[in-house]
């Protein structure tokens, strides 16, 4: 990359929310990174997303708050956006575009990145395989977490996501590994967000092991589009440089969203679904399918993007385009949450596509796919004696329906109900769901 | 004249103004990078490309150069086995040059140039050969032997012929001579430009099935060679595991799976599974008759574009052989989405949901393109498209499936409660339909059983009965219901569990023939036949139940191998002496 071809402009066309439209400079290079320097020496990061002969359109994500259009300088960075990348990046903690912001002083490092990575070969990846036990029933066992996976987690707003994912992260068995590494990306968090990960990452003693990325919701919301990216851009150093098994956390990618939509209306571009562009699953999909392991390298990237659906809707853009691209879903149920199950997985919603090929005799054990299929089964057929239940009365119901009320019942109860600090093991949960399994009669366990 | 230079980048949509004139849909190398793009547009001086690569990096004033031809493929031997990207450029070449990431403006052959192949020729000196007739033959794999076509429209004179021996693709292996005296060097390459459908003689009528060991499929919804199919599907609801099923079992020569806008993940399963999969027919690995077209989500979207063509193309090609060749498109949404945004950069006029006016025009050309022919050279062959949609939101009014089923024959409709109580493949069976049922009449009477039609249409009616059935159940319960429609509820609980629901997974279940499929179905309607018979005699349900039928067919599909399948027609004959005990005991009573 060529670092010496850096011009300076002084005066800008004009600017429009957080895009700011320049005469083009010759040799502009589009996708270049831009640095704008205020009069009183402050500095703005932005990119440049469309050139013609006469308008150079920028995009600048710390705000355009108090940029003029004289007296603003603009540095042409003459290559993309990119971050510099240090095995002492872990423990510390950036702004969502990169920048240290825990007064320890700049990463200093030859290797630097372009942000946006690029597409790994299809055929230089390898097929995951190796399960994660978190020590949680329902994800073991009906929805097993594979190494190199990218499994979001669909969560509302107002059920407690986060403590979900603290404990994947507390319980898994990854954590034991020497190589282990968390990259962090929170996307317009709440303050007290952040706080509860810093703290509960403290207390467990992992926080060396984190780098943290974070963009508060009370910080430039365009920022939050390089958030994922500089974050997963770290991640791949990590992991496929150094050879870390890194487990990548995206919160909140519907903020993310927003924002992509955000820059996208004031580009004036033709919108698509409830006015997201229609580039949304490209977007989405350069940020998802980083994750993964790559034949001959012993590292490897775990994804669990969290995002909230807008008003609980699964069919949304956001989570409908995630869950084509995601390797799975875990969805949460808000009836669940409030019959005061935790964590409120919603099983029949929640699906891991790696799963069938990452358990069994080699990995698991052997009877784990006929189990979690039965489960499936007899727990979706009770939620048609549920709904049998409202309409006749519970007392109207045959013997095997109230058999299987029972059944869901129990198995909410006992089996998708976990304490915070209660973590079992594969085996025990499989014993458990058997037993569980049992309160129905043998000629209904047909999947066994 | 001045070359055309850059005047526009937007993203992956660039103009190009200048004197040089570029005709609609050449191809040209951008920039100083050389990067690969196609003409879009064309207005006065200046020209809209779409790029095939990442354009960050570039800049305005760079040069654009045009190849003065359209988009093409290079079609020749070693195609098969091969995984391209959705501009034919072979992944493996490009993993040696840029390693496991991608890298931009890396120009590559599509065909390996080193390789000798045996040839084998079949044209003599002094033969005519017109447009697509056979020069000679090359055993690609072993179980497929690539015919080298004359690729030229105009008809000649064979004035030399490479004798047998071992040549490379680019080597001449025939000199040709035209009517007016001019004369043409051949090699085993032939270009074709991916927008042009590759000509044949006459369309077939499609009637004859291709059987995918899929029950639902092969019994209750068939396809036939050279008809289409939609597989429209939510996420989590199974596509491209139904996908990959038809791909390793369905009895087509080659299979063409393009890969369009989708997970990488799955791309690597196909890689891994299919050289250690045999093929039932030849005993083959899957491999030996797989060509895989792998542009991935996170890979340039014009290419994805591209990716649908290019995979259409080779498959016409090998039709051309005489091959029976099936394309699995997964997925066409992401392939019209990649229109969406290649047209919304072109500040086009959206029409639904910002999909452009031309949709469905690029649809109806893309289905279109199947079918089963008689080629010019004498041979047939069919190319079948299966494309997989995935509805936005899981709602099949949207854009891409309601005008996809405008264009194809067979729908089979993935279903979301279904997957969640893990059904598998999820066909909702009161959705789904095929329109060749009468086209393959014949077929059946003469390959299959006579009474084949018979059967499957006595199951597809009993299900109809029972949805009926579930709806009044949910609001009475099934207490009420009399026997005779319990009864209908227990062989369609059967029928659901034992015969539709198909596991993948298994090895038993994952490929059944069509003999066997057969058995299953008349084992269950024979059953039901006579215990409706004693129901309506007055025999209670409970009684019929207790010969244990009900917990045993569910089983049969795990438990009785291919190779024992007379074992079904055994089960048959107990189940029906016990309904006759049952029978003769109340005899009395009655």
């Amino acid at each position: 990359m060529k670092n010496k071809w850096i011009f300076n402009i002084f005066g800008l066309e004009s600017i429009n929310g957080p895009i700011v439209y320049l005469k083009t400079p010759k040799n502009i290079m589009f996708n270049e990174q831009v640095e704008f320097i205020l009069p009183n020496n402050e500095t703005r990061l932005g990119n440049v997303i469309c050139i013609d002969e006469n308008v150079t359109m920028i995009q600048v994500y710390e705000g355009t708050n108090g940029i003029r259009l004289d007296k603003t300088k603009t540095i042409l960075k003459g290559k993309p956006l990119s971050i510099k990348l240090s095995e002492d990046m872990l423990g510390r903690i950036f702004d969502g575009t990169g920048k240290p912001i825990d007064g320890l002083g700049e990463i200093h490092s030859d290797i630097e990145r372009d942000i946006n990575g690029s597409s790994i070969n299809p055929i230089s990846r390898e097929y995951p395989r190796n399960y994660i036990e978190t020590g949680i029933s329902s994800i073991d066992g009906l929805m097993t977490l594979i190494r190199g996976q990218k499994l979001p987690i669909f969560s509302g707003s107002g059920i407690n996501h986060n403590e979900l994912a603290n404990k994947i992260i507390t319980d898994s068995n990854i954590g034991k590994e020497e190589k282990f590494a968390i990259c962090f990306g929170l996307m317009g968090a709440e303050f007290e967000t952040a706080e509860y990960f810093k703290n509960s990452l403290k207390e467990n003693g992992s926080l060396s092991k984190v780098v943290m990325f974070q963009n508060l919701s009370n910080d430039p919301s365009i920022e939050r589009i390089l958030t994922p990216k500089v974050t997963l851009t770290c991640a791949e150093y990590l992991a496929f440089d150094l050879g870390y098994h890194v487990l990548v956390i995206l919160t909140d990618m519907t903020a993310y969203a927003e924002s992509l939509r955000e820059v996208s209306t004031l580009k004036g571009e033709i919108p698509s679904r409830k006015g997201y562009p229609g580039y949304l699953y490209s977007d989405l999909a350069s940020i998802y399918e980083r994750a993964g392991m790559i034949k001959g390298k012993s590292g490897s990237i775990t994804e669990i993007p969290i995002l909230t659906m807008p008003n609980d809707d699964i069919s949304h853009p956001i989570p409908d385009l995630t869950g084509y691209i995601t390797e799975g879903q875990i969805v949460l149920s808000r009836d669940l949450y409030q019959k005061g199950i935790v964590p409120p997985v919603d099983i029949l919603n929640s699906l891991s596509r790696l799963m069938k090929d990452g358990i069994g005799e080699k990995y698991t054990r052997k009877d784990h796919a006929k189990i979690s299929d039965q489960i499936f089964a007899s727990y979706s057929k009770a939620q048609d004696v549920r709904a049998l239940a409202k309409v006749l009365g519970e007392n109207d119901l045959n013997d095997l329906d109230k058999q299987y009320l029972a059944f869901a019942n129990t198995f909410e109860e006992k089996f998708i109900n976990q304490k915070q600090d209660e973590r079992r093991t594969i085996n025990e949960t499989l014993d458990l769901a058997l037993n569980i399994l049992n309160i129905l009669p043998k000629e209904e366990l047909t999947k066994l | 004249m001045e070359p055309k230079k850059i005047t526009k980048i937007n993203g992956p949509v660039i103009i190009a103004t200048g004197d040089e004139s570029f005709a609609m849909h050449d191809m040209v190398y951008i920039g100083v990078h050389r990067l690969l793009g196609e003409v879009i547009k064309l207005d006065g001086k200046s020209a809209t490309i779409q790029c095939y690569e990442d354009t960050s990096g570039m800049k305005i004033g760079e040069e654009v150069i045009t190849t003065n031809a359209p988009l093409s493929l290079s079609l020749g031997p070693g195609m098969i086995g091969s995984v391209y990207d959705g501009i034919q450029r072979p992944l493996k070449m490009l993993e040696e040059i840029s390693g496991p990431f991608i890298k931009k403006g890396v120009q590559i052959s599509s065909l390996d140039e080193q390789k000798k192949w045996h040839f084998t020729p079949t044209v003599s000196i002094e033969d005519t050969v017109e447009y697509n007739f056979i020069l000679g033959t090359v055993k690609e794999t072993e179980s497929i032997t690539h015919k080298i076509l004359y690729p030229n429209h105009q008809s000649a004179k064979i004035l030399e012929i490479a004798p047998e021996g071992d040549y490379c693709i680019n080597d001449t292996i025939a000199k040709v001579q035209f009517p007016d005296g001019q004369t043409l060097e051949l090699t085993m390459v032939q270009k074709w430009p991916v927008r042009t459908p590759r000509p044949y003689k006459q369309r077939l009528q499609a009637n004859i099935p291709l059987l995918t060991g899929q029950r639902v499929i092969d019994s209750i919804f068939p396809i036939t060679k050279g008809g289409t199919a939609t597989i429209p599907g939510g996420f989590g609801t199974g596509k491209t595991m139904l996908q990959h099923q038809l791909a390793k079992w369905c009895d087509a020569d080659i299979i063409v799976y393009i890969g369009c806008g989708e997970r990488g993940n799955e791309m690597t399963q196909v890689l891994e599974d299919f050289p250690k999969l045999t093929d039932p027919r030849t005993g083959r690995p899957l491999m030996e008759r797989t060509i895989l077209i792998a542009n991935t989500s996170n890979m340039p979207v014009a290419a994805r574009e591209a990716s649908i063509y290019t995979g259409i193309t080779i498959a016409e090609y090998y039709r051309d052989m005489g091959y029976q060749v099936a394309i699995m498109a997964d997925s066409t949404s992401r392939w019209a989405e990649a229109l969406r945004e290649i047209s919304g950069r072109l500040e086009e006029m959206p029409a639904e949901e910002g999909f452009p006016s031309y949709l469905p025009s690029r649809l109806s050309e893309f289905y279109g393109r199947a079918g089963r022919t008689l080629n010019h050279n004498g041979t047939d062959g069919s190319v079948t498209i299966i494309g997989a949609v995935s509805p936005q939101g899981s709602d099949f009014s949207e854009p891409v499936t309601q005008n996809t089923r405008r264009f194809v024959h067979v729908f089979w409709g993935l279903d979301r409660d279904l997957a969640y109580s893990r059904h598998y493949p999820a066909i909702n069976w009161m959705i789904s339909y095929s329109e060749y049922i009468s086209n393959l009449e014949n077929w059946y009477d003469k390959n299959a059983e006579e009474d084949f039609l018979v059967y499957r249409n006595k199951i597809v009616k009993l299900l109809n009965e029972e949805n009926e059935l579930q709806e009044i159940a949910k609001v009475v319960g099934q207490d009420v219901l009399s026997d005779s429609k319990k009864l209908i509820l227990e062989i369609c609980k059967c029928i659901r569990e034992g015969f539709l629901q198909q596991n993948a997974n298994s090895e038993i279940d994952t490929y059944v023939p069509l003999l066997k499929q057969y058995k299953m179905i008349k084992l269950i309607v024979s059953i039901y036949e006579a215990s409706d018979t004693l129901i309506n005699k007055g025999i209670p349900m409970s009684k019929i139940k207790e010969i244990g039928f009900f917990e045993t067919y569910p089983k049969i599909k795990n438990e009785v191998a291919n190779i024992e399948m007379a074992k079904i027609d055994e089960m048959e004959e107990q189940y029906l002496d016990s309904l006759d005990k049952i029978a003769e005991e109340y005899k009395e009573v009655l």
